[in-house]
């Protein structure tokens, strides 16, 4: 059983507003962000959540490099809810050395490099001067800007498991607080609209022509979309406010199966939240609300309605927000982490937006609407390619 | 504060270094460095149809993590591991940038699901059927030092054994001009909690300001300065050694990474 850990401050950025208020507001009125896809050059039809007012964002002048859409979303993020200052009391109560850094992505700045190859010189095919690799392309870029901004010196590290990165991020941080080398960490995940995810699923069929339908029995593919989204990881002080929130538990796994597809009877997934129970020391009764790693393409909802039936009873609350949000790949772990504390701090579990007819075949509670029920402790799901799996459990203090 | 783990297993592969007993040798001087292109082995972990898809960055992994699981004599299906690269695949990102610069933007499906940075991970836990976790990471040039960490503090909190794969290949051009790395180098470890009678030397590391130590053959410095991986060649020189020695790993700019090695024999 792994120790709790405090979320100090947690924020979120994504289609569905910015920062916890806008965010709450959108889940408590079942709003979507998901709107039809304009992005850049981009000719398909599909639809996206996208986040207004990325491209106004500018970095301070220092850490001007790494500018970029990835990064500039990281800033929009990181200036919600006072996430900063409250990173910065955290370097000056344990050391800037003493906290770390976790970023979860899948693309980081891809799109800065899309952007240069239409770029090259015509003749030699060199990419433009003013292109730089690391601070915008690299998967490290984003948690390099991250902790360059908030004056950090300690371990650090982009976590890149495709679409599980942002969960895994709190199992990387819990392990290296528990070890003793940090007291505390950001801990996130930001992933930006580019071509390359919006054609690379559009090649797998894997996105649909309409707004997403998890666990919808039409449903046919995801719909992209792009978050910041951060908490900041300590040790449990002696006393916390009852809605204070905590994370109990990560679990992990692999699929060993396929690299674009998932488990057909979602064994990865299922450990995966055995895992997380055993972490937190909980029975699978001890949950209240599952949020869904639910895509919406028809194999994920299927793999994921069979896991978690196997491990959960069949009258269990669950649903997708990413009918919302949109499927935001590398930063949907930390983006539904931080749903998952608003649900527990507001007693609110979101209905699944989109869905019109529940699939009969996948055989779990699914909430259309809202539920206004107290809850103590929800289960996070988020699996990626390569067949990596994150359950997170969070829970309140009171 | 200082963690420790004990190494089981050790896995190379780099330009002029075609394995551990190999580079063991170079390192303790007993052979001549002779640099050489790096030359990876064809994944026969892995079924025909996966291996025909698989890049440079996959095959060096694999090559790098088997080797280390075999001579600690582990199943592979059992260890949980930590990859840590300082990029993805260069030629799959060129060609899929390239083909999106395009008119058509038609990118393959194989190319994109092969672009995830958690690809040589995926086909690792395929080609060995490991279901248990795995954790992927970059920190650009601090790619080693970070997996090096996390696959720390994950076997003394988890209380088992890991593998630990670095990993990095060249990119092409034009991409070459913006992130010259010459050669793929990779370096696998298997770490374990608990001395055993296959453990080859306690390793403990703990964060420090002092600065990282050079190699003191010029060209494996070359080597150590160029690719993010060879960072980690300090260490293998201590193991290689088998004294007791404790080493500076690069790391950031603001912070390195020591290293106490104790051999166990």
């Amino acid at each position: 059983m792994t120790t709790p850990l405090l979320l100090s401050r947690f924020t979120a950025t994504s289609c569905i507003g910015n920062g916890l208020a806008a965010t709450l507001e959108s889940l408590e009125r079942q709003h979507s962000g998901l709107q039809a896809c304009r992005f850049e050059t981009v000719e398909l039809e599909t639809f996206i959540g996208e986040v207004a007012g990325v491209d106004a964002v500018s970095l301070p002048a220092d850490l001007r490099r790494y500018d970029c859409r990835n990064n500039r979303l990281a800033e929009l993020g990181l200036q919600q809810d006072g996430f900063l200052a409250a990173v910065q009391g955290a370097a000056q109560r344990f050391g800037a050395q003493r906290v770390g850094v976790f970023v979860g992505t899948s693309t980081a700045g891809i799109l800065q490099t899309e952007l240069a190859y239409r770029r090259r010189d015509p003749e030699s095919g060199a990419l433009p001067d003013d292109f730089d690799y690391g601070a915008t392309h690299n998967s490290y870029s984003v948690a390099d800007y991250v902790r360059r901004r908030t004056g950090l010196t300690g371990p650090a590290a982009a976590v890149s498991s495709a679409c599980a990165s942002s969960a895994k991020v709190f199992a990387s941080a819990q392990r290296m607080i528990a070890a003793g080398l940090i007291d505390a960490a950001v801990v996130g995940g930001v992933d930006s609209l580019c071509l390359t995810t919006l054609y690379g699923f559009h090649s797998l069929q894997l996105t649909s022509a309409s707004p997403c339908r998890p666990f919808d029995r039409n449903r046919d593919g995801i719909s992209i979309g792009e978050a910041a989204a951060f908490a900041l990881l300590e040790r449990l002080p002696d006393s916390t406010d009852a809605d204070a929130i905590l994370l109990l538990g990560v679990g992990e796994s692999s699929d060993a199966h396929h690299m674009s597809a998932p488990h057909p009877e979602g064994l990865g997934a299922r450990r995966a939240m055995l895992a997380a129970l055993s972490a937190a020391g909980l029975d699978a009764a001890e949950i209240d609300y599952v949020n869904l790693h639910g895509t919406a393409t028809p194999s994920n909802d299927r793999a994921e309605s069979l896991a978690v039936s196997a491990v959960f009873a069949a009258n269990l609350p669950c649903s997708s927000t990413k009918g919302a949000t949109g499927h935001t790949l590398g930063a949907a772990g930390a983006l539904e982490a931080v749903i998952s504390a608003l649900a527990l701090q507001h007693q609110l579990l979101p209905g699944g937006v989109g869905t019109d007819e529940l699939d009969p075949n996948l055989a779990v509670h699914y909430l259309r609407a809202n539920r206004r029920q107290a809850a103590r402790r929800v289960l996070s799901n988020s699996f990626g390619f390569g067949g990596a799996n994150c359950s997170l459990i969070f829970g309140s203090a009171g | 504060m200082s963690l420790s783990a004990y190494v089981n297993g050790i896995g190379v592969l780099g330009p002029g270094l075609t394995d551990w007993v190999a580079t063991s040798a170079v390192l303790t001087g007993a052979a001549p460095y002779v640099p050489a292109a790096t030359n990876l082995p064809a994944p026969y972990l892995l079924p025909p149809a996966e291996r025909r898809r698989t890049g440079r960055v996959v095959k060096l992994a694999i090559a790098v993590a088997l080797e280390a699981a075999t001579r600690a004599e582990e199943n592979p299906a059992e260890l949980a591991s930590i990859f840590s690269s300082s990029g993805g695949d260069g030629h799959n990102c060129h060609e899929i940038c390239a083909t999106l610069a395009g008119a058509e933007r038609a990118i393959s499906p194989t190319r994109f699901a092969n672009s995830v940075h958690n690809a040589a991970s995926g086909y690792w836990s395929i080609a060995t059927s490991a279901m248990a976790p795995s954790n992927v990471l970059c920190a650009f040039d601090a790619s080693f030092c970070a997996g090096l960490l996390e696959a720390m503090t994950q076997t003394s909190v988890e209380r088992r054994a890991i593998l630990l794969v670095t990993y990095d290949t060249e990119y092409p051009a034009p991409l070459n001009a913006k992130r010259a790395i010459p050669d793929g180098f990779g370096i696998s470890l298997v770490l374990a909690p608990e001395r055993s009678s296959r453990s080859l030397a306690q390793l403990s590391v703990a964060l420090t300001e002092r600065a990282a130590e050079p190699m003191s053959d010029p060209q494996l410095e070359v080597l150590r300065r160029s690719i993010p991986s060879a960072r980690g060649l300090p260490l293998l020189s201590a193991l290689a050694r088998r004294r007791p020695q404790e080493t500076i790993l690069d790391y950031f700019e603001d912070t390195r990474v020591s290293v106490t090695v104790d051999p166990c024999v």
